[in-house]
């Protein structure tokens, strides 16, 4: 069971347009694993979960879960499919009309009939889970933003999904509440059994939670490994991403015109 | 279903809709005087309808007893074919007098019924044997400046 | 020179195209959402939530603007009605300017700037807070779910807020012609009475607000749907629904008065 593949990505490319975002992707995600997927902004990171998520099309490739092609899937079979997913949005995306122990409801007022007590025992359970089940009387406008991703969690774990994916969950929050997610992220995952996938940028806080971690620079994979493996990396990428470096494979300039022609510092062409 | 006071508002703001729609028809309109599904037609030929309009009132001793809810012109007879709806409540004589008469100096133009002495009553579908055109302003100046002429010859 | 002009009539082409497009765009999104409606009958208490945000929430404006309308219209009808001394067809002047005209139209307005506004700006924060795209990814349909019940609260409200308002007018010509001139107020219902048909007057009037609440809700919520996940995009897109539905209600009574009323007085 635990060597099993939940996720399959076979030769995935996607572009909007004519742009390629994703060129080529090739990856497998075993279950009970948090698997990191890192890279430089607008490296085609959210683009990968939302085809995962059946909400983008591939222009190539699958993207195999649990054994269904998903982009195959008809409407109905993709919203059966998603019911075995979570997702947490970059700012939570909780919903703003509704208290927290109504979000945490959401889905199991949405997709299950059970009466409304064993509703309220799953949600404080799983606001007990994050650590907030004082609080669901609270509005979302009313917690901090540690807290709403918190919310968040909980209300992506309510159906026990098989797979949750992060959508930066680490943005902009304090090392406290940063050290607070990144834990729930493990601990959930491991007593719930699921498959995580986080897609960052924040390498040292991932580096500590994380099974595997992916590279991805331009569209394609750059580099992939183990924690050890990628902390021990000389790869330029890798090096550079890891420690922080403003130049290296990733150029600190985007691409323009020469610097001196820009500035008229040569003749100009009639 | 948990109620909440949301509810309540929510069907308050409903019952005031469903009020203020009553009221329209009640009192601002007149649901309750004329009802197009109990009545007869007759017809009625005019020399002149002056600003008779379709939905004009019909009225009898100034009670409203009908509508007009067609004008047509007869290229036989050259004059305006009316056609009247009347509340089947009120039946009339087959001599009643039509005229078109004007509610107040400058209000709208209705037909006045003016029952006869007949025993036969007016069915469905008949014609109206004595009608009065409507008061044309010019034409009663002109009468008017006409006899006072006349009136100034004979001196 | 020549330049310009070109690419100034490529620029209006540009726009017109756009329009276009965005026109076909909203259509399709209108058609979703009445085959999405399913859901806001199932669940009606969806529906009367929204009711209460759109429709009970107007009620303060809409009662207050009808007075007044129906005061200044009492009072102007007035002045002109008595210099022909026939001030006793103020309540026929009064009600039918509300029932036909004056009713579903700026009620209408009122609604759009009200209700349709924040319909607009609630959905468009929706999206650009991610709210909706988590909702599809769990599995709900942001359209079923979120639209649909707004939608048809808009329209289920819009004649009864348009039915009161008229009621309100009706009620604040009364005051002051009857109230403060001292008209005489059996004159002032019976005039009204025998000029306001029930089926020409107050039924068409109640198509017409029926009309506008499809065409504010929708043009709101398609605003909100469709609005660029920015502040910048949520706050253009609650303009755009003020514009549009004004300038779309306008038009609308303009033809629709044109089929109810042509022929008739």
């Amino acid at each position: 069971m635990a060597s099993e593949n939940l996720i399959d990505i076979k030769d995935l490319n996607f572009s909007y347009d004519t742009r390629a975002i994703l060129k080529g992707i090739n990856m497998t995600m075993q279950r009970g694993k948090v698997i990191a997927i890192m890279g430089g902004s607008g490296s085609g990171k959210t683009t990968l979960l939302r085809l995962i998520g059946g909400t983008l099309q591939p222009s190539s490739g699958y993207v195999k879960f649990a054994g269904q092609v998903v982009h195959e899937l008809n409407r109905d079979a993709l919203f059966a499919l998603r019911r075995k997913m979570g997702m947490l949005f970059q700012f939570g995306a909780l919903f703003t009309d509704l208290s927290v122990f109504d979000n945490v409801a959401f889905q199991m007022r949405e997709h299950t009939d059970l009466p409304e007590s064993m509703i309220r025992d799953l949600v404080l359970m799983k606001l007990h889970a994050v650590g907030l089940r004082g609080a669901h009387r609270l509005m979302p406008n009313e917690l901090s933003g540690g807290m709403a991703r918190r919310v968040a969690l909980a209300r992506s774990i309510a159906l026990d999904p098989m797979l949750i994916m992060y959508d930066e969950p680490f943005t902009g929050l304090d090392p406290i509440s940063l050290s607070v997610i990144g834990n729930l992220i493990r601990r959930l995952t491991d007593a719930l059994g699921m498959t995580s996938i986080v897609v960052t940028h924040d390498v040292q806080e991932s580096l500590k939670i994380v099974d595997y971690v992916y590279f991805i620079a331009d569209g394609v994979i750059a580099a992939e490994g183990t924690p050890q493996q990628v902390r021990a990396s000389v790869a330029p990428f890798v090096h550079q991403f890891v420690h922080g470096e403003e130049d290296g494979p990733v150029p600190f300039h985007y691409p323009a015109k020469q610097y001196r022609s820009d500035l008229n510092l040569e003749d100009p062409v009639v | 279903m948990q109620r909440t006071t949301m509810d309540l508002w929510v069907g308050l703001f409903v019952v005031t809709g469903i009020v203020a729609l009553m009221i329209l028809s009640l009192k601002v309109g007149n649901l309750n005087v004329y009802n197009p599904s109990q009545s007869y037609t007759i017809i009625g030929n005019f020399e002149n309808i002056g600003g008779l309009k379709v939905r004009a009132p019909v009225k009898s001793a100034g009670v409203v007893v009908g509508r007009v809810t067609d004008i047509q012109f007869s290229t036989e007879t050259y004059d305006a074919v009316v056609t009247l709806s009347m509340d089947s409540r009120f039946s009339f004589p087959k001599d009643t007098f039509a005229s078109i008469l004007t509610s107040g100096l400058l209000g709208e133009q209705y037909i006045g019924l003016a029952a006869g002495g007949d025993e036969a009553k007016l069915q469905h579908g008949d014609k109206l044997m004595k009608t009065n055109s409507a008061m044309v302003l010019e034409e009663l100046i002109g009468r008017f400046l006409f006899n006072k002429a006349s009136e100034d010859d004979s001196l | 020179m020549f330049k310009h002009i070109v690419s100034g009539i490529q620029n209006i082409g540009h726009r017109v195209i756009e329009s276009v497009w965005r026109l076909g765009v909203a259509a399709r999104f209108f058609l979703l959402v009445l085959l999405k409606s399913s859901t806001s009958l199932r669940r009606f208490g969806l529906v009367v939530r929204e009711l209460y945000f759109t429709g009970v929430l107007s009620l303060i404006i809409i009662v207050v603007s009808g007075l007044f309308v129906g005061m200044v219209l009492g009072l102007q009808g007035y002045e002109t009605l008595q210099k022909y001394g026939s001030e006793s067809a103020v309540g026929t002047l009064v009600a039918l300017s509300l029932v036909r005209e004056l009713g579903p139209v700026v009620a209408a307005l009122l609604f759009a700037s009200r209700a349709g506004s924040a319909i607009t700006a609630e959905i468009g924060l929706m999206k650009a807070t991610e709210q909706l795209a988590a909702m599809g990814m769990m599995a709900v349909d942001p359209i079923a779910r979120v639209v649909a019940p707004r939608f048809w609260a808009g329209v289920i409200s819009m004649p009864f807020l348009a039915a009161i308002f008229s009621v309100m007018g009706v009620f604040g010509g009364y005051l002051v012609t009857v109230v403060f001139i001292g008209v005489d107020e059996g004159s002032y219902w019976s005039q009204m009475q025998s000029a306001v048909d029930f089926r020409f007057d107050i039924v068409n009037g109640f198509i017409k607000s029926c009309f506008f609440g499809v065409a504010v809700t929708s043009i709101a919520v398609f605003e909100g749907y469709d609005a660029p996940p920015t502040a910048e995009g949520v706050s253009g897109a609650t303009t755009r629904t003020v514009v549009t539905s004004s300038l779309v209600i306008l038009g609308l009574d303009f033809i629709l008065t044109a089929f109810m009323f042509r022929g008739v007085s």
